[in-house]
């Protein structure tokens, strides 16, 4: 079956507010046991804030290393989770039901798949 | 090569391709296989019914043709990580007893539906939803569809084929939506449609004979969808108003290719074939009792469509449908409209009550139709001057100059004449 990365993106600033955060998380946890019963969870987390971020680069042989994410933007990467479903609806289905869909947004990309070695003449 | 058996291929190819397409993407599980599939069964038509004759079921020889082709395609491709299986799965359908019989007609019709679903799925670009809608389904040509959207071929080529690699990579299913899903999906299906009939309508530029195209390619995706899905009442408001539209095709245009507005229009030219058939497949919709935008559009065009002349037109119940559409679909585009038939109906008090607000709001505030409506109510209140001056203020935010030039036509006029029933200004109306 195909994969699909979640990809959960965010502006911090529309997060519920820290009286809220304990029924959120209760969400999430009911939403990674949902994906797991369902069989469809590979794998999956949420990451630490984007001020936590290092970028990487090497250019003529030299490692630049530059505090911050790759792209400064207001939606940022906050988590992501890796599935195995039948196809795209499957997925999107899913990326629906996100606790932050509501505030947030969910990018849904194919996991690509290696090709197979061509077949031995 | 004779030019019979070419013509007849052609002819076949031209009345089969949708629905042997249909047919072998499901078998194939592959869009651009099964595309270039058919193709190559085109050629091998040519040269086989050349020699044999046309065979007597052409469509099911197209097909099966065009899955050996597809077989031969897949032994080549040493890339294809699925091949095998894809391979066998192909075989075992070539030794079905019965092969070469058509499909069953049942079947036939839903690969189509499943078609239809997969190029307007919601995943997909809305470009990319209608080249590939008119594409598959219609009979354009990738250079047709490319001149009708005013892109280069090459462009729309690419277009096409990104899609297709998306359906297939990102796994867009191949069937029609199910039941809890169907409803919006189909609104999206028939989204697609209008929009072809309206870049076919509009007068904004491009081939005019491609865009006439257009509306003719949307009425046929139009008839299409009813027959495939006899009992969804939108489905057939959707045709209707296609039908009703294009009843006054021929009398919207003058000589010198200017549109003539509603008003203007020589009414023994609109198509009473096609009122006829919009009013008739309107009514067995709104028998069903489940209203929405498009039956509640094609009802408003019924309107105008079957009075005899623009002053006998029933302007009250035009509005009362504008309010109903509303409820619907809020959009400034409709109260704008709703306002203008209540001008038209006498009550011009009511339709600049609903203008207020809109004019008060910063969004609307270049939207030159909301500015030709109030023009068009204050003068039929007798406000010259300020009718004058609100198409003033329409013309400066149009950016067609054949509009503007019309527009400040109108604003010259009623600054130096009398108040007069006249000004056709709101979408509706052409």
């Amino acid at each position: 079956m195909p994969q699909y990365m979640l990809l959960i993106y965010g502006d911090p600033a529309d997060a519920p507010g820290p009286e809220q955060q304990e029924a959120q998380m209760a969400k999430w946890m009911s939403y990674t046991d949902e994906l797991a019963q369902s069989g469809a969870l590979k794998g999956g987390n949420a990451l630490e804030a984007i001020d936590t971020a290092t970028t990487v680069r090497v250019r003529d042989d030299e490692t630049i290393i530059s505090d911050g994410p790759f792209a400064e933007t207001k939606e940022i990467l906050g988590g992501y989770y890796l599935i195995d479903v039948p196809d795209l609806d499957a997925a999107l289905g899913w990326a629906a039901k996100m606790p932050n869909i509501a505030y947030g947004s969910v990018e849904v990309r194919p996991v690509w798949e290696i090709p197979e070695p061509p077949a031995q003449a | 090569m004779s030019r019979a058996s070419t013509a007849a291929a052609e002819a076949a190819f031209r009345d089969e391709r949708a629905a042997v397409l249909a047919t072998l993407i499901r078998q194939l599980g592959d869009f651009q296989l099964a595309e270039d599939a058919l193709q190559d069964a085109f050629a091998a038509a040519i040269v086989a019914w050349e020699r044999d004759g046309v065979p007597e079921r052409p469509g099911a020889w197209i097909t099966v043709t065009a899955r050996r082709r597809a077989i031969d395609r897949l032994r080549r491709d040493r890339v294809l990580g699925d091949r095998v299986q894809r391979l066998r799965a192909l075989a075992e359908r070539e030794g079905e007893p019965g092969d070469v019989s058509p499909e069953e007609p049942s079947s036939v019709a839903d690969d189509r539906l499943r078609l239809i679903f997969t190029c307007c799925h919601p995943a997909l670009a809305m470009q990319a939803r209608v080249a590939l809608t008119l594409r598959s389904l219609g009979g354009l040509s990738t250079g047709e569809i490319a001149r009708a959207f005013l892109v280069a071929e090459p462009a729309m080529a690419q277009r096409l084929v990104r899609a297709k690699r998306k359906i297939a990579v990102a796994r867009i299913p191949y069937r029609v939506p199910p039941d809890e899903e169907l409803s919006d999906r189909l609104a999206g299906v028939l989204a697609v449609v209008y929009l072809v009939f309206n870049e076919g309508w509009s007068a904004s530029g491009g081939d005019r004979l491609v865009r006439g195209e257009l509306c003719a390619e949307a009425i046929r995706l139009g008839r299409l969808l009813c027959r495939l899905m006899p009992d969804d009442p939108e489905v057939a408001g959707l045709l209707a108003l296609m039908l009703l539209h294009d009843s006054r095709r021929e009398a919207r245009v003058d000589e010198h290719g200017e549109l003539v507005t509603l008003d203007d229009q020589d009414r023994s030219r609109w198509d009473r074939g096609r009122i006829r058939e919009g009013e008739r497949l309107l009514d067995s919709a709104l028998r069903r009792r489940r209203p929405g935008p498009y039956q509640l559009q094609a009802a408003i065009a019924a309107l105008h469509a079957t009075a005899a002349t623009s002053q006998e037109t029933d302007h009250i119940q035009i509005a009362a449908l504008y309010e109903a559409l509303a409820r619907h679909a809020p959009s400034p585009v409709i109260d704008v409209n709703r306002a203008v038939a209540l001008g038209r109906a006498g009550r011009v008090d009511a339709g600049l009550a609903i203008l207020g607000p809109l004019l008060a709001g910063p969004t609307l505030a270049r939207y030159a139709p909301l500015h030709a409506a109030r023009a068009d109510l204050l003068q039929r209140a007798g406000d010259a001057a300020g009718a004058a001056r609100a198409y003033g203020v329409a013309a400066a935010c149009t950016e067609n100059a054949v509009a503007r030039a019309q527009l400040e036509r109108r604003s010259r006029a009623v600054g130096a004449q009398p108040p007069r029933a006249t000004g056709e200004p709101s979408a509706e109306t052409m």
